[in-house]
């Protein structure tokens, strides 16, 4: 695997010194990653990135910056594999910041500016960020019937106590030792999962409860489709009532723009939207809890609507129409006006046994 | 009757009375009273007017002599006074003879320009001679004149103003023999303040250099010797003289001219003391007025004058004559912003004459930019009216409102938002040459803003302001692209490493290679935009 990687970073160094032998602008062409150059595979239900490409050269004013940025932590992640060591996207920050000399200009001021670098390596080779040995933070929580290894160590998710185990960034050496549950949810909000957690709704309903902290990491992400296509767990989505959620929901399941060149690795097409949904809003009575919209809202709820993906089906178009006549949002906590519990004792329950989801 | 109604009535003086009270004032006893009229409203500025008549004068005289000048300029404090100074100017001039010296500098408003028109400094003759006033006013002392017109005989004078005559009064005369030489020195002490500051008299003396290249001014000032040394050695072609333009006549004039004129008929009246006037167009003149031909114009008077002043009006007569200006010319204003400025390019435009009101006009430009110009600041603006810089006043000009009304920007010059002077290294000179400048005030500072002649300078200067924009951009892109080599030369080690990591090649040949290709033009430096990513923010974690 690790081979595989450093060949293809090779190869990019060899094509740019090729260019430079041959006194030609050094450059390298990569994919476009952006909304227009996303394909929505109606077959799979996945986002796929389209074919075209943009140019980054040395000799341009406007590109200088970033082809130096691609470089460099092309190096960074070479020698990580050549050592057999893993940086965290927040060392290879570090790694590569460092002032040029005689000069105002440092190689990368913000992390944005090499994480891109990272994603636009992972288009260039063909490789993704955990094979050229870069790896995000852990993050979220998880709790269930499950036991897995990783590292050499065996992890019980159901001994975890109150604070669960965090997804890492990695998974790929992770290994399921047993996997007792019918079903998993995932939720956007960390103290959703702590109220289901406290409530032991894993072991009531013996299922897998996971949450992030808004969107779901790429680690999570994989560790939903391994579940869903290895383990056949159906997987349940609960976020609130609002263009973001649905969001986080819509990246779950079909993938996501940026990150269309993975799609195949982390999108969830079984995914199901559980809640809360306008109807939930209507028949536990909510509509006192609403948040009303602001501008930004309104606009994010139009662009999801029109999406591909979206713009077709009359379910989810019915959720949205009734969400943009509400001019309002909903968290999922607003169950807990119910009863600290009612989502624990009965809103889960329920809309599981009435098969209540949207798809 | 008692002492109360002593008490209420309060006594009524008669017009009698009031009489013995009212008197003529002459002209220079006016003066006397209204000094800021003429420039001297305090110490500073009045040691800047007096130099400035004498100065103007000066160059007049050499001029109107075909001399190329040379000024010699002194100003000293006299010692153990404050505030009090000697003040000489010195010329090569022709002189002057010595029946008219006491008339020169000691008779207010003594000028043989009621009845021609010709550019030249001084337009009312009030300048040298208020100079003189000044002097005795604050100081007590003569003007003492040194004169010889070439004839080996030098006439000394003292001389002071009879303020109430009006008439010079000769305190000391001498004549000396053997010394052959012409011009005129003037020597005069007077109250004032010597400071270096915008409107000094270096600054001003720098101006006059500039619009005037064929002098050569040495200046002797309490802070040592400069020399301004003459950029060219000709002078500007001779303006002409011509009658005035009945358009350009106001009522008063026309009054004077009524009363002064030599002609018997108001027919020839019209057609020998102004340009443009055939009989025809007199007749047509005298016949909207209503007047008989052959009345004779001094007869004229009252609101008879301002009849004839109405038809004068009505009727349509051609422009006057416009070659009688003389303008410095492009090449002259170009060597005296070159000489002066020390700029790294100069360019003038010298527009074709037009009229306003009547009056013969010609407006010329010149924009000096980088070299020795200070970079950061305001543009300076150096105004001058028949090549006398204008220092004062810049707010009320024409001049200055015309060249702040122009779109520096167009030009690829900096300029603050609104109506402003261009920011830079940069110089703009206007010249408004005419056989009568329309001054807003006696104090001569600042041009009255007629629309011909703001949009002269309007054209004037965007003329200009094509000719550097082409300079400037051409400078501006080799600036750019010296600005790039340096940014990739900096750039080329800090990729060659990283590229060398990352392929394995050597580093050294790497970085040598790209340089190779920077230097020797080998790849062309592109500037484009990669296209826009989304937001990964809420994308991703």
């Amino acid at each position: 695997m690790a081979g595989e990687a450093v060949k293809k970073l090779d190869n990019l160094g060899k094509k740019l010194v090729k260019d430079i032998d041959e006194e030609k602008n050094p450059s390298m062409t990569i994919p476009l990653r952006a909304l227009s150059n996303v394909v929505f595979d109606r077959q799979d239900k996945t986002l796929r990135i389209g074919g075209k490409t943009f140019v980054r050269s040395f000799f341009n004013v406007a590109h200088a910056r970033k082809f130096l940025q691609t470089v460099e932590v092309g190096a960074i992640s070479k020698d990580l594999l050549n050592n057999n060591k893993h940086a965290s996207l927040r060392d290879v920050f570090y790694m590569a910041k460092r002032t040029i000399p005689n000069t105002k200009i440092n190689v990368v001021d913000e992390q944005q500016e090499s994480d891109n670098a990272v994603e636009d390596l992972e288009m260039i080779t063909g490789s993704w960020r955990e094979q050229l040995h870069i790896n995000a933070n852990k993050l979220g929580a998880v709790a269930g019937n499950v036991i897995v290894e990783d590292a050499g160590d065996t992890i019980d998710w159901s001994k975890l106590g109150s604070g669960g185990w965090s997804i890492p960034s990695n998974i790929e050496e992770l290994k399921f030792k047993k996997v007792d549950a019918k079903y998993v949810i995932y939720m956007e909000k960390a103290a959703v999962w702590e109220r289901l957690n406290e409530d032991k709704v894993w072991k009531k309903l013996n299922c897998i409860i996971i949450s992030s902290q808004g969107q779901a990491t790429r680690g999570i992400r994989r560790m939903l489709q391994i579940l869903s296509t290895e383990y056949k767990l159906p997987i349940y989505v609960l976020t609130d009532f609002d263009p973001w959620g649905i969001y986080i929901y819509s990246v779950l399941k079909f993938g996501s723009i940026n990150l269309a060149h993975i799609s195949d690795r982390l999108s969830v097409p079984n995914a199901r939207f559980l809640g809360i949904t306008a109807d939930d809003i209507e028949k536990y009575d909510l509509k006192k809890h609403f948040i009303s919209f602001k501008d930004v809202d309104f606009s994010r709820l139009e662009q999801i609507g029109a999406y591909d993906w979206f713009k077709n089906n009359k379910d989810w178009q019915r959720q949205f129409k009734m969400m943009k006549d509400w001019k309002a949002k909903a968290e999922i906590q607003a169950l807990s006006a119910r009863g600290i519990s009612f989502i624990s004792d009965k809103y889960l329950p329920e809309k599981i046994k009435n098969e209540d989801w949207l798809d | 009757m008692s002492d109360k109604t002593a008490d209420r009535v309060e006594r009524v003086r008669s017009a009698e009375d009031l009489s013995r009270d009212q008197r003529e004032i002459s002209i220079s006893e006016f003066f006397e009273k209204n000094r800021h009229l003429l420039g001297y409203d305090n110490k500073v500025k009045a040691l800047l007017t007096v130099v400035r008549e004498a100065v103007d004068n000066s160059l007049d005289a050499c001029e109107t002599a075909r001399i190329v000048p040379d000024i010699k300029v002194s100003v000293k404090l006299v010692s153990g006074m404050k505030d009090r100074y000697v003040i000489s100017v010195e010329d090569n001039g022709p002189g002057i003879v010595k029946q008219n010296i006491g008339r020169v500098f000691g008779k207010l408003l003594f000028g043989s320009k009621f009845h021609k028109l010709l550019q030249s400094r001084g337009q009312q003759g009030i300048g040298i001679s208020g100079a003189v006033l000044y002097s005795q006013l604050t100081s007590g002392k003569p003007a003492k004149i040194v004169t010889s017109t070439g004839d080996g005989k030098t006439h000394c004078m003292d001389l002071m103003i009879d303020t109430f005559k009006n008439e010079p009064e000769i305190i000391k005369e001498d004549v000396r023999e053997g010394k052959n030489w012409h011009g005129v020195k003037i020597e005069l002490e007077a109250e004032g303040k010597y400071v270096e500051h915008q409107q000094s008299i270096s600054e001003y003396l720098k101006q006059t250099a500039l619009s005037n290249p064929y002098a050569e001014i040495i200046y002797d000032s309490p802070d040592g010797k400069i020399k301004f040394e003459r950029s060219v050695k000709t002078l500007p072609e001779e303006p002409k003289s011509i009658k005035p333009h009945p358009h350009g006549v106001e009522i008063g004039i026309l009054r004077r001219m009524l009363r002064t004129t030599e002609a018997r008929t108001l027919t020839g009246f019209f057609t020998t003391d102004f340009s443009r006037v055939g009989q025809s167009s007199a007749k047509e003149i005298i016949r909207l007025a209503k007047f008989g031909e052959d009345v004779n114009p001094k007869n004229i008077d009252g609101p008879q004058v301002e009849k004839l002043f109405q038809a004068v009006q009505q009727v349509q007569l051609i422009k006057p004559p416009l070659d009688c200006l003389s303008p410095l010319r492009e090449k002259l204003i170009e060597e005296g912003l070159k000489k002066q400025l020390k700029p790294e390019y100069v360019v003038a435009i010298t527009r074709p004459p037009d009229v306003y009101r009547g009056n013969p006009f010609q407006i010329e430009v010149g924009v000096a930019y980088g070299g020795e110009l200070p970079p950061d600041s305001v543009a300076a603006l150096y105004r001058f009216a028949n090549r006398v810089p204008l220092m004062y006043q810049a707010g009320d000009c024409a001049l200055a409102k015309a060249v702040s009304e122009i779109e520096w920007r167009r030009y690829g010059l900096e300029q603050a938002s609104g109506a402003a002077l261009p920011t830079g290294p940069i110089a703009i000179f206007v010249h408004i040459a005419s056989v009568w400048v329309p001054f807003t005030s006696e104090s001569k500072e600042a041009i009255a803003s007629y629309p011909e002649i703001i949009k002269e300078v309007k054209l004037a200067l965007q003329e200009a302001g094509r000719k550097l924009s082409i300079y400037v951009n051409k400078k501006r892109r080799a600036g750019e692209a010296a600005l790039r080599m340096s940014l990739f030369e900096k750039y080329i080690p800090e990729v060659a490493d990283a590229l060398a990591r990352l392929s394995g090649a050597e580093k050294g040949k790497i970085a040598a290679k790209l340089e190779n290709m920077l230097k020797k033009g080998k790849v062309v430096i592109e500037d484009t935009e990669e296209p826009e990513k989304p937001a990964g923010k809420e994308d991703d974690a």
